[in-house]
């Protein structure tokens, strides 16, 4: 499963050495390089990884830990999926860069419980690596030990956020942390941890050699880089693609073949719908923020159905720890339901909104406060389209 | 309470992200704030709620409980930090930098407002029909916030069926608003860890093991629980409707004993502060309710002080004298069901460390319905016993298959501090405001000794008084017998006393230090029994363990709700009843003394005592029974 377009920085030939240079270095080298080539988080909420980094390497503790986050589980996204197969050297590079620059000697990689068939193929890599002595005792005679280890998560879509993952990697039921402390201070086992998506991870090797300056020379100002989207739905082409930040969703839809597109949820479930009047719109952390999860949906989609599946898939997911998201959902389920049946008032569906508006600010975690962005954005857009359809 | 390390079992998730008060000076020393706009200096890491309180802002709060780590899932407590977009719980929020708080913005409110309309949407049940009625915190949160209908709809039909298997425990899962309070209660608090959130997203529910009865899994039946539940969810078994039935019926001789710490908190159901013992006007009451006597538990709580440290003397002797190698020290007490539960589940192998004494209330029943039966001359098929306890497991305790000594069920209900003050409401009774009366003879008063067992340290210092004084010839070395070791609310607590200049029949006591420990609150227990797994106990003789913390006072029966300051409360109500009482020692106790040279003529640990009054366990570990 290659990346379809022509790749622009996950090209194999642009890995050259940088995991040697990066050992070579001083670890403080790699975290002032990543700062400043303007990385940020990949998974979706973008923090930027550089001060994640800092805030870990500075921290004071016996030990510290990397995580990887391939529990990837938005629907629609299956990037990581590519990157864990074809990219495996290039992540335990990146974890072990990571591990060397903050001064963690264990990593873990937190795999989707549905990718176990990837399981023996990652392990595969990982005794090459120690054969190579480029994992366990004194890696390529640097004085530094690092240790990876994958583990399996079980099927909760909310261990894809980051606190849960540790809570899950714990060995406890999988629910986000109150925060702060945020992991980089009080992580796995309370100790300072990074937890970074796999496609972060990967684009570590890559900076490091092709440098800051090279990689900030992509994307936008505040969006370096690129982005490798996951694209289905209504589409000719569907599947990975590569774009720098900072390009129209349209002319996105333009390459993948997408016809007659009526809206475009940006950032799988918790993303937000985009109507044919904003494609115009970009990606990128300063206008359309995606964790790489792109779903086209043309003019014979019926958006309450989209909306229903949608808000099915939260009341479920939801961890059913904090009010808001454990029976808000739920509500908004049910409201889906009303309309469908003609039964939801107009005065009733304002207060349902407000209700979604409530649970972006109060839930706990990022599962609730996202949650109901596809109930908000489709009734805004499309809210007309639904009620002349079943009033 | 327990420490500030909580237990490995505990999700971080869950832990409070408190700093140390004394610590906070040191950390960082104290941060501006502003609250409402105005201004306010508090240590590092206080917490918003903390802070708020502080300064006198109320936040509402649900899933918070002074006696609990901090879970932050409830979510009423939200409030505006300047500069962050979402809102932040204010019990999860630590101060570490200086910040502007709003507490009352339309945001909050609207979006507190909406948290109770989606609790109340799924909440099933009707107040007027909850045990809850006026004492419910989400009833209060409802009426702060003026909830008129339900936005967001209401359950009509229950889901979950009521699960009555307990002795102890009822839970109605469909009045939970999952704050999980019980269940941070259950393995913070108690290190039991029986209820568990399972299932996800809006089928979660609190749950067991597997989601059998709460009497098929190990549950210790504690009642803490119940006594943090914010609504009706947990419940105790009520026996009020067989004890009515019973006083109503003519042939029926009904008697009730009372425990020393119902009597220091029942006032809080009257709406008195805590803190008020109203021993002499419940003996009124509970006459005036209809039953024929009432007696003291205190009564057969000096008797249990006999029994029990005769057991240890023996104990003592058979180690230092014989040099048996099978006498287990230390010896533990066995008068806190909840706990006996606990060690019978988790350290099976270390039964034969518990004294072999009932408890009081057992003994109590068991001579209730022999030696008291035989002097009165009433056949005890037509007495009924009852209970008053401060405590949900009694409830288990007297179900007990092997508590039938008497030939009969020693007692036959045990009844809760709470569901007595319902029965005395019911029958019209204003409590604080009756004329005082005494116990019933022939156990009459009792010694301050046995009063003191409702607080942790109590059953120790009895004990210590009386065995300290058989040994020696000698009141125990302190100041009006008050033995301070033994008090306060620290979680584990040790010391010893010297026995010196015995009288001759103690010879071999002589010169032994005397170690003790107090435990209370299950997870304290735990401590001391990993200890004693270590083998770190080999100069330790005698060690207290209540099920409860702060022991009886804090019982899973007393008023809700409960907190550290309200437990202070009434065990100081206890020790200041007393201090002024005229026996204060157990073994001077003229009614012990009749009833050995009445009826248990041999004397404690003798052949018919070990019948009615001491018991055995049984070893239950991972498996139910």
């Amino acid at each position: 499963m290659p990346i379809l377009n022509k790749p622009i920085i996950f090209d194999k030939n642009n890995f050259g050495n940088g995991f040697e240079k990066g050992l070579n270095g001083r670890p403080m080298d790699i975290v002032l390089e990543i700062r400043e080539s303007g990385l940020k988080g990949r998974g979706g909420a973008g923090f930027p990884t550089g001060t994640k980094w800092m805030l870990a390497a500075t921290a004071v503790s016996e030990k510290k830990y990397v995580i990887c986050n391939a529990d990837e589980g938005e629907p629609g996204t299956f990037k990581d999926r590519m990157l864990l197969t074809e990219f495996t050297e290039e992540l335990l590079q990146g974890m072990i860069l990571c591990g060397y620059a903050i001064g963690a000697k264990e990593g873990y990689i937190y795999l989707r419980g549905e990718y176990e068939y990837m399981l023996s193929h990652i392990n595969g890599t990982i005794q090459k690596f120690h054969e190579e002595g480029k994992l366990g005792k004194n890696i390529l005679g640097k004085n530094f030990d690092f240790e990876i280890t994958v583990r399996l998560g079980a099927g909760a879509y909310v261990c894809g956020e980051e606190s849960a993952l540790i809570e899950s990697l714990e060995g406890h039921r999988g629910e986000p942390r109150n925060r702060p402390p945020y992991p980089v201070n009080t992580g796995f086992m309370g100790y300072p941890t990074v937890v970074n998506n796999v496609e972060t991870l990967v684009t570590v090797p890559i900076i490091i050699n092709k440098g800051a300056e090279w990689f900030r020379n992509i994307g936008t100002e505040k969006s370096r880089g690129t982005k490798l989207l996951s694209v289905s739905g209504d589409v000719e082409k569907p599947g990975i693609y590569e774009v720098p930040f900072g390009t129209k969703i349209i002319d996105m839809l333009d390459m993948v073949g997408a016809k007659d597109t009526k809206a475009v949820q940006i950032g799988g479930a918790s993303g937000i719908c985009i109507p044919k009047e904003e494609l115009h719109r970009n990606l990128s952390f300063e206008d359309v923020p995606t964790g790489g999860s792109i779903i086209v949906f043309n003019k014979s989609r019926d958006m309450l159905k989209i909306l229903k599946n949608f808000m099915e898939f939260f009341t479920e997911e939801s961890c059913g720890q904090c009010t808001p998201c454990r029976i808000g959902n739920k509500k908004l389920l049910d409201g889906v339901n009303m309309i469908e049946q003609g039964k939801c008032s107009v005065k009733y569906l304002k207060e349902l909104i407000e209700l979604g508006r409530t649970m972006q600010v109060a839930s706990k975690c990022g599962l609730g406060q996202s949650s109901p962005n596809p109930f908000i954005s489709i009734m805004t857009h499309f809210g007309d389209e639904i009620l002349a359809e079943h009033y | 309470m327990t420490d500030s390390s909580f237990s490995s079992r505990i999700p971080t998730a869950q832990q409070s992200l408190k700093i140390e008060k004394g610590a906070a000076h040191e950390i960082g020393g104290l941060v501006d704030i502003e609250i409402n706009g105005k201004k306010f200096q508090v240590p590092f890491g206080t917490s918003i709620l903390e802070a708020c309180k502080e300064f006198d802002f109320h936040i509402p709060t649900l899933c918070y409980h002074d006696d609990l780590c901090i879970a932050g899932v409830c979510r009423i407590c939200v409030v505006e930090v300047e500069g962050m977009r979402t809102l932040q719980s204010a019990c999860t929020y630590p101060i570490t930098q200086s910040i502007k708080i709003k507490t009352t913005s339309e945001k909050v409110r609207k979006a507190r407002r909406h948290i109770i309309d989606l609790l109340l949407s799924d909440h099933y049940g009707e107040c007027y029909s909850c045990v809850r009625n006026n004492n419910c915190e989400l009833q209060s949160l409802a009426k702060e916030y003026g909830v008129d209908f339900y936005r967001f709809g209401h359950v009509k039909e229950p889901f979950y069926e009521i699960d009555n298997s307990s002795y102890s425990v009822v839970r109605d899962m469909n009045k939970c608003v999952l704050c999980r309070r019980c269940v941070r209660t259950c393995i913070d608090l108690q290190e039991v860890g029986c209820l568990e959130a399972l299932e996800r997203g809006y089928d979660t529910k609190i749950s067991t093991f597997m989601d059998k009865p709460l009497a098929e899994v190990i549950c210790i039946n504690c009642g803490q629980c119940i006594n943090r539940c914010p609504t009706g969810a947990l419940r105790a078994n009520d026996p009020s409707d067989a004890i009515w039935e019973a006083i109503d019926n003519p042939k029926k001789h009904v008697v009730i004993q009372t425990a020393p710490s119902p009597r220091a908190a029942i006032g809080e159901e009257f709406g008195l502060p805590p803190g008020h013992s109203l021993t002499r006007e419940l003996n009124t009451a509970l006459r005036m309710i209809g039953f024929d006597r009432v007696f003291d538990t205190n009564f057969s709580a000096d008797l249990t002080i006999m029994e029990e440290g005769t057991e240890l003397l023996l104990r003592l002797k058979a180690a230092l004298v014989d040099k048996d190698p099978n006498v287990k020290l230390p010896q533990f007490t066995s008068c806190s069901p909840g706990w006996v539960k606990f060690i019978e589940h988790f350290y099976p192998d270390y039964l034969d460390h518990l004294s072999t004494a009932k408890s009081p209330q057992q003994m109590f029943g068991a001579l209730l319905k022999t030696f008291y039966a035989q002097e009165t001359g009433i056949d005890p098929a037509n007495i009924v016993t009852v209970a008053l306890m401060p405590c949900s497991a009694k409830k288990f305790e007297c179900n007990r298959p092997e508590m039938n000594d008497s030939g009969y069920k020693d007692v036959d209900y045990g009844l809760t501090t709470r569901e007595l003050a319902q029965m005395i409401k019911e029958a019209g009774i204003y409590l604080p405001e009756l004329p005082k009366s005494n116990f019933d003879e022939p156990f009459g008063e009792a010694s301050g000794a046995g009063l003191i067992f409702g607080a942790t340290g109590g059953v120790m210092e009895a004990a210590l008084r009386t065995a300290y004084e058989l040994v020696t010839g000698r009141e125990v070395p302190f100041e009006n017998l008050n033995i301070t070791p033994c008090r306060g609310m620290e979680g584990v607590r040790e010391a010893s006393i010297k026995l010196e200049n015995v009288k001759p029949e103690w010879s071999f006591l002589e010169g032994v230090d005397l170690k003790f420990m107090i435990a209370h609150g299950t997870a304290n227990a735990k401590k001391v029994m990993d200890k004693l797994v270590a083998g770190e106990l080999n100069d330790v003789h005698f060690v207290e363990v209540m099920a409860c913390p702060g022991g009886c006072i804090g019982g899973g029966g007393q008023p809700i709700p409960t907190s550290p300051e309200i437990r202070a409360a009434r065990a100081r109500a206890i020790y200041e009843e007393e201090a002024g009482l005229p026996i204060r020692k157990s073994h001077e106790n003229p009614h012990v003394k009749y009833i050995y040279q009445k009826f248990l003529t041999e004397g404690p640990c003798s052949h018919l005592s070990h019948k009615l009054l001491h018991t055995h366990y049984t070893k239950r570990g991972n498996y139910i029974a």
